[in-house]
């Protein structure tokens, strides 16, 4: 099985790559258009700011590409608000994978960006297997992606947002499931685990 | 809802940890990759390594240790300890690190925390400020303590957030090591006043000085390092009992 996590000007994506390793599982990171093609799986990780990441991605052809993929694909953090249909950041319209607005957090006495640990109320999805239900999951994020009927998993702080979208092959998840424990790793094994699906 | 996050530091030098612990289940109380193994098995939230190594290949050997963490640690870890350049964030990134912090060189330059913030994103850019009262004003004060400066810690908490930094790790010199408790009124008019997240440092004693930083002093994290490895306060005691008093912990 090859595991790809998609190359682009966004963040750290080390953490992806050690949490892979720590589940005995060796990922390549590359831009390379044949070899995402061919991947068994793609994790399409980030964190940054929403145009530049797309700016980048339009550049080199990847926006394409990612909204062709036929294999699993896990967004995290940016990587999932990008399969969204449109980000208020900047006012970037994203990928489109998924017909859902991305917004920014609005509270009086909040502190924004959210950061630390939260919980994710999950609904039933091969994703989620063996993770307990409200599970802690670590998050960094100003913006989030709203309610919709792709939601697997939502959590609260200052509004419900979604913690978890799911539409056919693609996955996402606004919570770093690289930096969230023992329930992350379970998700991080459960999507390798999750056999490709044809659209 | 957020939880109230619990940090234990670990003090490195030349790769190892530094001040010891009690902990007698250790194979080895000076790997610093083992303590904190120990301290996520136990619910740490997040961990801090301060670097204190002093020599010339200090580098190598911290990023060395820092991908031997990332290997190993499921949670997020900042890397703090004469960071004084982008070159040297981003040999720690590389090596796994999550977050850096910067102290002093933040304060002879400050332009550093925006450079670090645009180059990697505030989220991993934690500012320390060290504190110290002087005829009953907070200043900031450098190099572990020893050099006062002329800035106002509330006015500096606020330049460096304007700055791009993500977090700000606050610790009260009056308190540390004293296990007398947090310096509470600091603590909250910083977090107060700022959008990002402050860690409190300095002081913690017992668990009631962790409730009374989080609800008096509005602090979001609380960072200690001599209880945890002496073994004083068992963190996943701690946030049982944090649990108990109503403050929100992950357990």
């Amino acid at each position: 099985m090859t595991t790809v996590i998609i190359k682009y000007n966004a963040g750290n994506i080390q953490s992806v790559l050690f949490a892979l390793e720590r589940i005995g599982v060796t990922a390549t990171v590359t831009d390379d258009p044949e070899a995402i093609r061919s991947a068994d799986k793609l994790i399409f990780p980030g964190v940054g700011e929403a145009s530049t990441a797309m700016n980048y991605l339009k550049e080199r052809r990847l926006d394409q590409l990612i909204r062709e993929a036929r294999q699993p694909l896990l967004g995290i953090c940016l990587g999932m608000q990008l399969l969204c249909a449109h980000s208020e950041e900047n006012d970037t319209p994203c990928l489109g994978i998924f017909d859902v607005a991305v917004k920014k957090f609005v509270s009086p006495d909040l502190k924004i960006p959210q950061m630390g640990w939260n919980r994710i109320h999950t609904k039933e999805n091969p994703l989620f297997k063996n993770v307990q239900q409200d599970a802690w999951c670590y998050f960094v994020h100003s913006y989030y992606a709203e309610l919709n009927p792709a939601t697997i998993a939502s959590t609260r702080y200052a509004t419900t947002f979604s913690s978890g979208i799911h539409r056919d092959n693609f996955y996402g998840v606004q919570f770093h499931p690289e930096k969230s424990a023992e329930a992350g790793e379970q998700i991080l094994k459960n999507f390798l685990a999750i056999g490709a699906t044809s659209k | 809802m957020l939880a109230k996050r619990i940090i234990p530091c670990l003090d490195i030098k030349d790769g190892r940890t530094v001040k010891g612990t009690n902990f007698v289940q250790l194979r080895d109380a000076g790997d610093p990759v083992e303590l904190a193994m120990r301290y996520c098995t136990e619910g740490a939230d997040e961990l801090v390594f301060l670097d204190i190594t002093a020599t010339v290949d200090k580098r190598k050997t911290l990023s060395e240790l820092v991908r031997k963490i990332a290997t190993h640690i499921n949670i997020p870890f900042t890397v703090g300890g004469g960071i004084n350049t982008v070159d040297d964030v981003s040999v720690l990134m590389e090596h796994g690190a999550d977050k850096i912090s910067v102290n002093t060189s933040a304060v002879k330059n400050p332009q550093l925390v925006s450079d670090l913030a645009r180059n990697f994103g505030s989220q991993c850019v934690v500012v320390a400020i060290d504190i110290k009262l002087f005829d009953g004003v907070w200043k900031v004060v450098t190099h572990g303590g020893r050099n006062a400066t002329d800035l106002i810690a509330a006015e500096w908490a606020k330049t460096v957030a304007d700055l791009g930094a993500g977090e700000i790790l606050l610790t009260s010199m009056e308190n540390d090591g004293t296990k007398s408790g947090f310096a509470i009124d600091i603590t909250r008019q910083i977090s107060q006043a700022l959008s990002i997240p402050v860690i409190a440092s300095g002081g913690a004693g017992t668990m009631p000085h962790f409730k009374e930083v989080f609800e008096a002093g509005a602090a979001d994290a609380a960072l200690a390092a001599s209880i945890f490895h002496f073994g004083e306060i068992e963190i996943g005691a701690l946030k049982n009992y944090l649990k108990e008093t109503h403050i929100p912990v992950r357990l």
